[in-house]
Protein backbone atom coordinates (compact mmCIF):
# COMPACT_ATOMS: atom_id res chain seq x y z
CA UNK A 1 0.00 0.00 0.00
CA UNK A 2 2.80 2.23 1.16
CA UNK A 3 4.89 1.65 -1.99
CA UNK A 4 1.91 1.84 -4.35
CA UNK A 5 1.66 5.80 -2.67
CA UNK A 6 5.12 6.47 -3.50
CA UNK A 7 4.98 4.70 -7.08
CA UNK A 8 2.14 7.16 -7.58
CA UNK A 9 3.36 10.53 -6.30
CA UNK A 10 6.83 9.88 -8.04
CA UNK A 11 4.49 9.17 -11.23
CA UNK A 12 2.97 12.48 -10.76
CA UNK A 13 6.15 13.91 -10.61
CA UNK A 14 7.18 12.61 -13.71
CA UNK A 15 4.48 13.69 -15.63
CA UNK A 16 4.97 17.13 -14.29
CA UNK A 17 8.35 17.37 -14.73
CA UNK A 18 7.82 15.51 -18.32
CA UNK A 19 5.13 18.49 -19.06
CA UNK A 20 7.45 21.41 -18.29
CA UNK A 21 10.31 19.78 -20.23
CA UNK A 22 8.09 19.72 -22.75
CA UNK A 23 6.57 23.01 -23.07
CA UNK A 24 10.29 24.16 -23.05
CA UNK A 25 10.86 21.67 -26.01
CA UNK A 26 7.84 22.69 -27.94
CA UNK A 27 9.25 26.64 -28.07
CA UNK A 28 12.34 25.57 -28.91
CA UNK A 29 10.64 23.49 -32.14
CA UNK A 30 8.71 26.62 -32.81
CA UNK A 31 11.62 28.86 -32.79
CA UNK A 32 13.46 25.99 -35.08
CA UNK A 33 10.92 26.04 -37.86
CA UNK A 34 10.26 29.76 -37.60
CA UNK A 35 13.97 30.35 -38.36
CA UNK A 36 15.18 27.84 -40.28
CA UNK A 37 11.64 28.13 -43.01
CA UNK A 38 12.23 31.86 -42.38
CA UNK A 39 9.15 32.59 -41.84
CA UNK A 40 7.23 36.39 -42.89
CA UNK A 41 4.31 37.43 -41.37
CA UNK A 42 4.53 40.96 -42.25
CA UNK A 43 4.15 42.40 -39.18
CA UNK A 44 6.83 40.13 -37.74
CA UNK A 45 9.29 38.24 -39.56
CA UNK A 46 11.68 35.85 -38.29
CA UNK A 47 13.85 35.93 -41.59
CA UNK A 48 16.89 37.27 -39.32
CA UNK A 49 16.56 35.54 -36.44
CA UNK A 50 19.07 32.92 -35.74
CA UNK A 51 18.82 29.70 -35.30
CA UNK A 52 18.47 27.15 -32.67
CA UNK A 53 21.40 25.48 -34.14
CA UNK A 54 23.41 28.98 -34.86
CA UNK A 55 23.22 29.59 -30.97
CA UNK A 56 24.28 26.31 -29.78
CA UNK A 57 27.24 27.04 -31.89
CA UNK A 58 27.63 30.01 -30.13
CA UNK A 59 27.38 28.70 -26.78
CA UNK A 60 30.10 25.57 -27.88
CA UNK A 61 32.26 28.71 -29.34
CA UNK A 62 31.71 31.02 -25.91
CA UNK A 63 32.37 27.58 -23.52
CA UNK A 64 35.84 27.33 -25.42
CA UNK A 65 37.00 30.69 -25.78
CA UNK A 66 37.51 31.30 -21.63
CA UNK A 67 35.58 34.10 -21.72
CA UNK A 68 32.19 33.00 -19.73
CA UNK A 69 33.87 32.27 -16.62
CA UNK A 70 34.58 36.89 -16.30
CA UNK A 71 31.61 37.62 -18.14
CA UNK A 72 29.70 35.76 -15.72
CA UNK A 73 31.80 36.97 -12.83
CA UNK A 74 31.39 40.00 -13.20
CA UNK A 75 27.25 40.22 -14.10
CA UNK A 76 27.08 38.29 -10.97
CA UNK A 77 28.92 40.52 -8.53
CA UNK A 78 27.34 43.53 -9.72
CA UNK A 79 23.72 42.16 -9.86
CA UNK A 80 24.90 40.80 -5.90
CA UNK A 81 26.09 44.21 -4.76
CA UNK A 82 23.09 46.00 -6.40
CA UNK A 83 20.58 43.34 -5.05
CA UNK A 84 22.43 43.31 -1.75
CA UNK A 85 22.72 47.18 -1.40
CA UNK A 86 18.75 47.34 -2.45
CA UNK A 87 17.32 44.46 -0.33
CA UNK A 88 18.64 46.61 2.93
CA UNK A 89 17.60 50.12 1.59
CA UNK A 90 14.33 48.66 0.53
CA UNK A 91 13.82 46.36 3.45
CA UNK A 92 14.28 49.29 5.91
CA UNK A 93 12.70 52.18 4.61
CA UNK A 94 9.59 49.94 3.96
CA UNK A 95 9.72 49.14 7.41
CA UNK A 96 9.36 52.88 8.25
CA UNK A 97 7.49 54.30 5.45
CA UNK A 98 5.05 51.08 7.02
CA UNK A 99 4.93 51.87 10.28
CA UNK A 100 4.90 55.50 10.50
CA UNK A 101 2.44 58.11 8.48
CA UNK A 102 5.22 60.66 9.15
CA UNK A 103 7.61 59.15 7.46
CA UNK A 104 5.04 57.61 4.77
CA UNK A 105 4.53 61.70 4.27
CA UNK A 106 8.06 62.19 3.94
CA UNK A 107 9.50 59.71 1.83
CA UNK A 108 6.79 58.31 -0.36
CA UNK A 109 6.50 61.67 -3.03
CA UNK A 110 10.29 61.65 -3.67
CA UNK A 111 9.91 57.70 -4.23
CA UNK A 112 6.80 57.58 -6.30
CA UNK A 113 8.44 59.90 -8.33
CA UNK A 114 11.69 58.28 -8.91
CA UNK A 115 10.09 55.12 -9.37
CA UNK A 116 8.63 54.94 -13.16
CA UNK A 117 12.31 56.17 -14.32
CA UNK A 118 13.72 53.25 -16.86
CA UNK A 119 17.26 52.26 -15.91
CA UNK A 120 18.42 53.36 -19.27
CA UNK A 121 17.37 56.66 -18.18
CA UNK A 122 19.59 56.67 -15.12
CA UNK A 123 22.80 56.26 -17.24
CA UNK A 124 23.92 59.78 -17.77
CA UNK A 125 23.54 60.79 -14.41
CA UNK A 126 25.04 57.61 -13.08
CA UNK A 127 28.16 58.21 -14.86
CA UNK A 128 28.06 61.86 -13.22
CA UNK A 129 27.55 60.97 -9.75
CA UNK A 130 29.45 57.72 -9.60
CA UNK A 131 33.66 58.02 -10.18
CA UNK A 132 33.90 54.92 -10.90
CA UNK A 133 31.96 52.88 -13.93
CA UNK A 134 31.88 49.46 -11.75
CA UNK A 135 29.73 51.63 -8.98
CA UNK A 136 27.47 53.17 -11.67
CA UNK A 137 27.14 49.81 -13.10
CA UNK A 138 25.87 48.54 -9.71
CA UNK A 139 23.63 52.09 -8.89
CA UNK A 140 21.70 50.86 -12.08
CA UNK A 141 21.08 46.72 -10.91
CA UNK A 142 20.16 48.67 -7.40
CA UNK A 143 17.44 50.77 -8.26
CA UNK A 144 16.17 48.19 -10.40
CA UNK A 145 15.42 45.89 -7.59
CA UNK A 146 14.76 48.92 -4.91
CA UNK A 147 10.90 49.51 -5.90
CA UNK A 148 9.68 45.93 -5.92
CA UNK A 149 11.50 45.21 -2.31
CA UNK A 150 10.02 48.45 -0.80
CA UNK A 151 6.75 48.41 -1.94
CA UNK A 152 5.99 44.44 -1.40
CA UNK A 153 7.95 45.46 2.67
CA UNK A 154 5.16 48.34 2.80
CA UNK A 155 2.63 46.40 1.48
CA UNK A 156 3.38 43.57 4.42
CA UNK A 157 4.08 46.08 7.51
CA UNK A 158 0.23 47.99 6.63
CA UNK A 159 -1.14 44.24 6.13
CA UNK A 160 0.10 43.40 9.66
CA UNK A 161 -3.08 42.79 11.41
CA UNK A 162 -3.48 45.77 14.32
CA UNK A 163 -5.28 43.08 16.67
CA UNK A 164 -1.44 41.30 17.00
CA UNK A 165 0.48 44.43 17.97
CA UNK A 166 -2.43 45.50 20.20
CA UNK A 167 -1.34 41.99 21.60
CA UNK A 168 1.62 41.96 21.66
CA UNK A 169 1.57 45.81 23.84
CA UNK A 170 -0.45 43.82 26.22
CA UNK A 171 1.87 41.28 26.60
CA UNK A 172 5.17 43.73 27.51
CA UNK A 173 6.20 44.32 23.84
CA UNK A 174 8.27 47.53 23.74
CA UNK A 175 7.69 49.86 20.71
CA UNK A 176 11.61 47.92 19.40
CA UNK A 177 10.30 44.62 20.64
CA UNK A 178 7.00 45.10 18.71
CA UNK A 179 9.16 45.74 15.57
CA UNK A 180 11.46 42.81 15.95
CA UNK A 181 8.81 40.44 17.04
CA UNK A 182 5.45 41.27 15.48
CA UNK A 183 5.61 43.46 12.05
CA UNK A 184 8.94 42.26 10.63
CA UNK A 185 7.45 38.43 10.98
CA UNK A 186 4.32 38.98 10.00
CA UNK A 187 5.63 41.01 6.84
CA UNK A 188 8.26 38.27 6.26
CA UNK A 189 6.23 36.73 3.43
CA UNK A 190 5.31 39.57 1.52
CA UNK A 191 8.81 40.66 2.07
CA UNK A 192 10.50 37.81 0.28
CA UNK A 193 7.79 38.00 -2.14
CA UNK A 194 9.07 41.17 -2.63
CA UNK A 195 12.92 40.15 -2.73
CA UNK A 196 11.97 37.38 -4.87
CA UNK A 197 10.44 39.83 -7.53
CA UNK A 198 13.69 42.39 -7.00
CA UNK A 199 15.97 39.34 -8.08
CA UNK A 200 14.34 39.30 -11.48
CA UNK A 201 14.63 42.66 -12.22
CA UNK A 202 17.88 43.71 -10.79
CA UNK A 203 18.69 41.34 -13.78
CA UNK A 204 16.33 42.74 -16.35
CA UNK A 205 18.35 46.00 -15.46
CA UNK A 206 21.69 44.31 -16.12
CA UNK A 207 21.67 44.65 -20.14
CA UNK A 208 21.16 48.32 -19.11
CA UNK A 209 23.87 48.65 -16.44
CA UNK A 210 26.47 47.15 -18.48
CA UNK A 211 25.79 49.14 -21.70
CA UNK A 212 28.23 51.27 -19.75
CA UNK A 213 31.08 48.29 -19.18
CA UNK A 214 34.28 48.15 -20.64
CA UNK A 215 34.82 44.60 -20.94
CA UNK A 216 33.24 42.15 -19.37
CA UNK A 217 29.41 41.25 -18.23
CA UNK A 218 26.59 39.26 -19.59
CA UNK A 219 25.04 42.50 -20.25
CA UNK A 220 27.73 43.76 -21.81
CA UNK A 221 28.17 40.60 -24.33
CA UNK A 222 25.09 40.78 -25.31
CA UNK A 223 24.91 44.61 -26.07
CA UNK A 224 28.08 44.16 -27.71
CA UNK A 225 27.17 41.31 -29.93
CA UNK A 226 24.12 43.48 -30.68
CA UNK A 227 26.74 46.87 -31.93
CA UNK A 228 28.90 43.65 -33.81
CA UNK A 229 25.68 42.22 -35.17
CA UNK A 230 26.16 39.03 -33.94
CA UNK A 231 23.06 37.97 -33.72
CA UNK A 232 23.24 34.02 -32.45
CA UNK A 233 25.62 36.02 -29.03
CA UNK A 234 22.95 37.82 -28.41
CA UNK A 235 20.54 35.51 -28.20
CA UNK A 236 23.09 33.04 -25.86
CA UNK A 237 23.37 36.38 -24.10
CA UNK A 238 19.55 36.81 -23.53
CA UNK A 239 19.68 33.13 -22.80
CA UNK A 240 22.07 33.32 -20.04
CA UNK A 241 20.63 36.46 -18.51
CA UNK A 242 17.20 34.70 -18.15
CA UNK A 243 18.75 31.65 -16.76
CA UNK A 244 20.39 33.25 -14.00
CA UNK A 245 17.46 35.37 -13.23
CA UNK A 246 15.04 32.14 -12.82
CA UNK A 247 17.61 30.56 -10.80
CA UNK A 248 18.68 32.97 -8.62
CA UNK A 249 15.02 34.31 -7.91
CA UNK A 250 14.02 30.53 -7.39
CA UNK A 251 16.91 30.77 -4.68
CA UNK A 252 15.38 33.35 -2.68
CA UNK A 253 11.82 32.19 -3.08
CA UNK A 254 13.65 28.91 -1.97
CA UNK A 255 15.30 30.71 1.28
CA UNK A 256 11.83 32.62 2.07
CA UNK A 257 9.93 29.27 2.07
CA UNK A 258 12.52 27.95 4.87
CA UNK A 259 12.63 31.20 6.89
CA UNK A 260 8.22 31.32 6.65
CA UNK A 261 7.68 27.54 7.39
CA UNK A 262 4.26 28.87 8.92
CA UNK A 263 3.22 30.78 6.03
CA UNK A 264 2.52 27.52 4.11
CA UNK A 265 0.18 26.24 6.31
CA UNK A 266 -1.82 28.75 6.56
CA UNK A 267 -2.50 29.15 2.78
CA UNK A 268 -1.74 32.06 1.85
CA UNK A 269 -3.96 34.23 2.77
CA UNK B 1 12.23 33.36 39.60
CA UNK B 2 10.44 36.59 40.99
CA UNK B 3 6.86 36.80 40.70
CA UNK B 4 5.13 40.16 39.04
CA UNK B 5 3.93 40.49 42.54
CA UNK B 6 6.91 40.71 44.49
CA UNK B 7 8.71 43.36 41.58
CA UNK B 8 5.86 45.70 42.53
CA UNK B 9 6.46 45.74 46.69
CA UNK B 10 9.99 45.95 45.71
CA UNK B 11 9.45 48.26 43.22
CA UNK B 12 7.14 50.83 45.41
CA UNK B 13 7.58 49.58 48.44
CA UNK B 14 4.61 50.73 50.03
CA UNK B 15 2.43 47.83 48.32
CA UNK B 16 1.77 44.71 50.83
CA UNK B 17 2.21 41.84 49.20
CA UNK B 18 -0.42 40.39 51.65
CA UNK B 19 -3.34 42.59 50.42
CA UNK B 20 -4.81 40.71 47.22
CA UNK B 21 -4.06 42.51 43.54
CA UNK B 22 -6.77 43.33 40.99
CA UNK B 23 -8.96 45.80 42.38
CA UNK B 24 -11.23 48.00 39.43
CA UNK B 25 -12.11 51.67 40.66
CA UNK B 26 -13.98 53.52 38.21
CA UNK B 27 -16.03 56.84 38.65
CA UNK B 28 -17.62 59.09 36.40
CA UNK B 29 -15.92 57.51 33.68
CA UNK B 30 -16.82 58.55 30.10
CA UNK B 31 -15.50 57.02 26.70
CA UNK B 32 -15.80 58.68 23.70
CA UNK B 33 -15.38 57.21 20.38
CA UNK B 34 -15.02 58.59 16.72
CA UNK B 35 -13.94 61.93 15.37
CA UNK B 36 -15.53 65.34 14.38
CA UNK B 37 -19.53 64.61 13.61
CA UNK B 38 -19.34 60.84 13.86
CA UNK B 39 -17.93 61.32 17.76
CA UNK B 40 -20.35 59.45 20.09
CA UNK B 41 -20.24 58.84 23.74
CA UNK B 42 -19.62 54.82 24.01
CA UNK B 43 -19.76 54.89 27.62
CA UNK B 44 -21.37 57.44 29.96
CA UNK B 45 -20.35 58.42 33.45
CA UNK B 46 -20.37 54.81 34.97
CA UNK B 47 -19.28 54.16 38.34
CA UNK B 48 -18.07 50.82 39.67
CA UNK B 49 -15.71 48.85 41.71
CA UNK B 50 -14.70 45.30 41.32
CA UNK B 51 -13.05 43.43 43.98
CA UNK B 52 -9.86 41.37 43.73
CA UNK B 53 -10.33 37.90 42.40
CA UNK B 54 -13.73 38.58 41.76
CA UNK B 55 -15.77 37.10 38.36
CA UNK B 56 -17.57 40.02 36.87
CA UNK B 57 -19.59 39.95 33.90
CA UNK B 58 -20.47 43.11 31.39
CA UNK B 59 -23.62 41.85 29.47
CA UNK B 60 -25.44 43.32 27.00
CA UNK B 61 -26.54 43.92 23.74
CA UNK B 62 -24.02 44.61 20.38
CA UNK B 63 -22.50 47.79 20.93
CA UNK B 64 -23.42 48.65 23.97
CA UNK B 65 -20.04 49.94 24.93
CA UNK B 66 -19.04 47.28 27.03
CA UNK B 67 -16.01 45.86 24.38
CA UNK B 68 -15.08 49.73 24.71
CA UNK B 69 -14.96 49.47 28.55
CA UNK B 70 -12.94 46.47 28.35
CA UNK B 71 -10.47 48.26 26.13
CA UNK B 72 -10.01 50.98 28.36
CA UNK B 73 -9.62 48.62 31.14
CA UNK B 74 -7.10 47.45 28.96
CA UNK B 75 -5.15 50.29 28.30
CA UNK B 76 -5.69 50.36 25.10
CA UNK B 77 -8.72 52.86 24.83
CA UNK B 78 -8.08 56.16 26.79
CA UNK B 79 -11.00 57.33 28.37
CA UNK B 80 -12.43 61.14 27.93
CA UNK B 81 -13.20 61.99 31.55
CA UNK B 82 -13.45 60.36 34.62
CA UNK B 83 -11.03 58.13 36.86
CA UNK B 84 -9.94 54.42 36.15
CA UNK B 85 -7.81 52.86 38.32
CA UNK B 86 -6.20 49.48 39.18
CA UNK B 87 -5.20 48.93 42.96
CA UNK B 88 -5.24 52.91 43.49
CA UNK B 89 -3.49 53.50 40.42
CA UNK B 90 -4.64 55.08 37.02
CA UNK B 91 -4.31 53.14 33.89
CA UNK B 92 -1.79 54.40 31.82
CA UNK B 93 -1.37 52.00 28.91
CA UNK B 94 -1.60 48.64 27.91
CA UNK B 95 0.53 46.29 30.19
CA UNK B 96 1.38 41.94 31.18
CA UNK B 97 -0.37 42.92 34.23
CA UNK B 98 -4.18 43.46 32.49
CA UNK B 99 -4.11 40.33 29.75
CA UNK B 100 -6.43 40.67 27.20
CA UNK B 101 -8.02 37.78 25.41
CA UNK B 102 -9.84 38.65 22.42
CA UNK B 103 -13.11 37.01 20.56
CA UNK B 104 -10.64 35.60 17.76
CA UNK B 105 -7.23 34.85 19.27
CA UNK B 106 -4.42 36.66 18.54
CA UNK B 107 -1.63 34.16 18.35
CA UNK B 108 1.37 34.98 16.17
CA UNK B 109 1.14 32.58 13.21
CA UNK B 110 4.99 32.66 12.96
CA UNK B 111 5.60 31.39 16.55
CA UNK B 112 4.32 27.69 17.77
CA UNK B 113 2.21 27.32 20.20
CA UNK B 114 5.12 27.14 23.48
CA UNK B 115 6.90 29.88 22.22
CA UNK B 116 3.86 31.90 21.82
CA UNK B 117 2.64 30.86 25.20
CA UNK B 118 6.44 32.11 26.23
CA UNK B 119 6.13 35.51 24.58
CA UNK B 120 5.64 37.81 27.52
CA UNK B 121 8.30 35.98 29.34
CA UNK B 122 10.53 36.66 26.38
CA UNK B 123 9.87 40.62 26.49
CA UNK B 124 10.88 40.60 30.43
CA UNK B 125 14.28 38.87 29.43
CA UNK B 126 13.99 35.43 30.90
CA UNK B 127 16.19 32.88 29.03
CA UNK B 128 14.47 30.75 26.43
CA UNK B 129 15.05 27.17 28.53
CA UNK B 130 13.66 29.19 31.43
CA UNK B 131 10.57 30.19 29.77
CA UNK B 132 10.17 27.40 27.48
CA UNK B 133 9.90 25.39 30.91
CA UNK B 134 7.35 27.68 32.61
CA UNK B 135 5.29 28.30 29.33
CA UNK B 136 4.87 24.03 29.11
CA UNK B 137 3.57 23.96 32.75
CA UNK B 138 1.33 26.93 31.50
CA UNK B 139 0.21 24.85 28.56
CA UNK B 140 -0.77 21.86 31.11
CA UNK B 141 -2.66 24.29 33.25
CA UNK B 142 -4.99 24.33 30.47
CA UNK B 143 -4.69 20.74 28.91
CA UNK B 144 -2.61 21.29 25.36
CA UNK B 145 1.30 20.34 26.98
CA UNK B 146 0.87 17.83 23.54
CA UNK B 147 0.21 20.57 21.39
CA UNK B 148 3.39 22.55 22.21
CA UNK B 149 5.08 22.26 19.01
CA UNK B 150 2.47 22.70 16.69
CA UNK B 151 1.65 26.09 14.66
CA UNK B 152 -1.63 27.73 15.99
CA UNK B 153 -3.14 27.27 12.65
CA UNK B 154 -3.03 23.80 13.32
CA UNK B 155 -4.97 24.23 15.92
CA UNK B 156 -9.30 24.01 16.52
CA UNK B 157 -10.37 27.48 17.38
CA UNK B 158 -11.41 26.00 21.16
CA UNK B 159 -7.79 25.09 21.48
CA UNK B 160 -6.30 28.40 20.10
CA UNK B 161 -8.67 30.18 23.06
CA UNK B 162 -6.91 28.08 25.42
CA UNK B 163 -3.33 28.97 24.15
CA UNK B 164 -4.35 32.34 23.96
CA UNK B 165 -5.38 32.00 27.85
CA UNK B 166 -2.13 30.74 29.01
CA UNK B 167 0.34 33.08 27.10
CA UNK B 168 -2.19 35.44 29.31
CA UNK B 169 -1.71 33.95 32.69
CA UNK B 170 2.06 33.45 32.38
CA UNK B 171 2.20 37.19 33.33
CA UNK B 172 0.28 36.64 36.20
CA UNK B 173 -1.98 39.43 35.58
CA UNK B 174 -3.87 41.11 38.05
CA UNK B 175 -6.98 41.32 35.72
CA UNK B 176 -7.78 38.94 33.06
CA UNK B 177 -10.27 40.89 30.90
CA UNK B 178 -12.10 38.87 28.33
CA UNK B 179 -13.74 40.05 25.34
CA UNK B 180 -16.80 37.32 24.19
CA UNK B 181 -13.79 35.22 24.12
CA UNK B 182 -15.87 31.46 23.27
CA UNK B 183 -18.35 33.82 20.85
CA UNK B 184 -16.76 32.42 17.65
CA UNK B 185 -16.71 28.75 18.69
CA UNK B 186 -19.36 26.03 18.73
CA UNK B 187 -21.77 25.91 21.69
CA UNK B 188 -19.96 21.93 22.67
CA UNK B 189 -16.83 23.46 22.61
CA UNK B 190 -18.16 27.04 24.06
CA UNK B 191 -19.47 24.96 27.38
CA UNK B 192 -16.60 23.22 27.91
CA UNK B 193 -14.45 26.57 27.48
CA UNK B 194 -16.35 27.88 30.24
CA UNK B 195 -16.12 25.02 32.60
CA UNK B 196 -12.24 24.93 32.06
CA UNK B 197 -12.26 28.93 32.64
CA UNK B 198 -14.18 27.98 35.82
CA UNK B 199 -11.36 25.54 36.85
CA UNK B 200 -8.32 27.93 35.62
CA UNK B 201 -9.71 30.60 37.74
CA UNK B 202 -10.60 28.67 41.02
CA UNK B 203 -6.69 27.92 40.66
CA UNK B 204 -5.51 31.12 39.31
CA UNK B 205 -7.42 33.89 41.38
CA UNK B 206 -7.16 36.69 39.39
CA UNK B 207 -9.48 39.68 38.94
CA UNK B 208 -11.55 38.81 35.67
CA UNK B 209 -13.93 40.87 33.46
CA UNK B 210 -15.85 38.61 31.05
CA UNK B 211 -17.90 40.50 28.16
CA UNK B 212 -20.41 38.58 26.66
CA UNK B 213 -24.03 38.86 25.40
CA UNK B 214 -25.05 35.42 26.11
CA UNK B 215 -27.05 35.90 29.26
CA UNK B 216 -26.33 32.14 30.33
CA UNK B 217 -22.88 32.29 29.94
CA UNK B 218 -23.00 35.61 32.12
CA UNK B 219 -25.39 33.31 34.99
CA UNK B 220 -22.91 30.10 34.77
CA UNK B 221 -19.86 32.17 35.41
CA UNK B 222 -20.17 35.41 36.87
CA UNK B 223 -20.09 36.85 40.73
CA UNK B 224 -21.56 39.52 39.67
CA UNK B 225 -23.39 40.73 36.66
CA UNK B 226 -23.48 44.28 35.14
CA UNK B 227 -26.01 45.03 32.46
CA UNK B 228 -25.25 47.62 30.07
CA UNK B 229 -27.78 49.41 27.65
CA UNK B 230 -26.35 51.58 24.60
CA UNK B 231 -26.04 54.62 23.10
CA UNK B 232 -24.95 56.55 26.16
CA UNK B 233 -23.15 52.93 27.46
CA UNK B 234 -24.33 53.01 30.85
CA UNK B 235 -25.39 50.66 33.71
CA UNK B 236 -29.17 49.88 34.06
CA UNK B 237 -28.53 46.91 36.96
CA UNK B 238 -25.91 45.60 39.20
CA UNK B 239 -26.89 41.78 40.05
CA UNK B 240 -25.15 39.80 42.00
CA UNK B 241 -25.22 35.55 41.50
CA UNK B 242 -24.49 33.85 44.19
CA UNK B 243 -24.54 29.83 43.13
CA UNK B 244 -22.45 28.14 44.88
CA UNK B 245 -19.40 27.27 43.33
CA UNK B 246 -18.22 24.73 42.07
CA UNK B 247 -20.81 25.01 39.59
CA UNK B 248 -21.66 22.24 36.97
CA UNK B 249 -23.85 22.06 33.90
CA UNK B 250 -27.16 20.91 35.98
CA UNK B 251 -27.18 24.48 37.12
CA UNK B 252 -28.57 25.85 34.02
CA UNK B 253 -31.70 24.32 34.71
CA UNK B 254 -32.67 25.46 38.01
CA UNK B 255 -35.43 27.16 38.77
CA UNK B 256 -33.15 29.70 40.88
CA UNK B 257 -31.19 30.25 37.35
CA UNK B 258 -34.52 30.08 35.28
CA UNK B 259 -36.12 32.96 37.26
CA UNK B 260 -32.78 35.46 37.34
CA UNK B 261 -32.38 34.56 33.49
CA UNK B 262 -36.36 35.84 33.06
CA UNK B 263 -35.09 38.93 35.00
CA UNK B 264 -31.63 39.66 32.70
CA UNK B 265 -34.15 39.18 29.24
CA UNK B 266 -36.69 41.58 30.81
CA UNK B 267 -33.57 43.83 31.36
CA UNK B 268 -32.51 43.82 27.94
CA UNK B 269 -35.76 43.15 25.80
CA UNK B 270 -36.10 46.98 26.70
CA UNK B 271 -33.40 47.56 24.28
CA UNK B 272 -35.00 45.63 21.31
CA UNK B 273 -34.91 46.82 17.96
CA UNK B 274 -31.89 48.98 18.03
CA UNK B 275 -29.21 47.10 16.41
CA UNK B 276 -25.78 48.86 16.89
CA UNK B 277 -22.75 47.57 15.02
CA UNK B 278 -20.58 46.02 17.22
CA UNK B 279 -17.61 48.06 18.60
CA UNK B 280 -14.14 46.98 19.37
CA UNK B 281 -12.29 46.79 22.63
CA UNK B 282 -9.22 48.57 20.01
CA UNK B 283 -11.82 51.81 19.39
CA UNK B 284 -13.14 52.31 16.30
CA UNK B 285 -10.90 50.95 12.85
CA UNK B 286 -8.72 54.53 11.75
CA UNK B 287 -6.94 54.80 15.45
CA UNK B 288 -6.09 51.60 15.63
CA UNK B 289 -2.86 52.70 13.72
CA UNK B 290 -0.05 52.93 16.02
CA UNK B 291 2.84 55.10 14.84
CA UNK B 292 6.30 54.38 15.83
Amino acid sequence: MASFKKTNALTARFTTASMQLGSVAACVLLWHFASTLRIDLGVITFSNVPTPQAVISAIWQLLQSNALLPHLGSSLARVFSGYTAAAIVGVALGLVIGRSRKAENWLMPPLELLRPIPAVAWIPLAILMFPSSEASMIFITFTGALFPILLNTIHGVEAVDPRLIASSRSLGASPRAILREVVLPGALPSIFTGLSIGMGTSWFCLVTAEMISGQWGIGYYTWSSYVIQNYADIVVGMLLIGLLGMGSSWLIKRIGDWLTPWYRLQGKS
Amino acid sequence: MMTIYENQATDTGERNPAVALGEINAEKLSIRLGTGASEFEAVQAVDFNIKPGEFVCLLGPSGCGKSTLLGALAGHIIPASGVLEVDGQAISGPSPEHGMVFQHHTLFPWLNVVDNVAFGLKMRGVDKAERHAQALTMLQQVGLQDVATRWPSQLSGGMQQRVEIARVLINKPRLLLMDEPFGALDAQTRLKMQQLLLDIWGRIRTTLVFVTHDIDEALFLADRILVMSPRPGRFIENLPVTFARPRTTELVTTPEFMQLKRHCLDLLNHEEGRQLPRLSPLGLPPETRITV
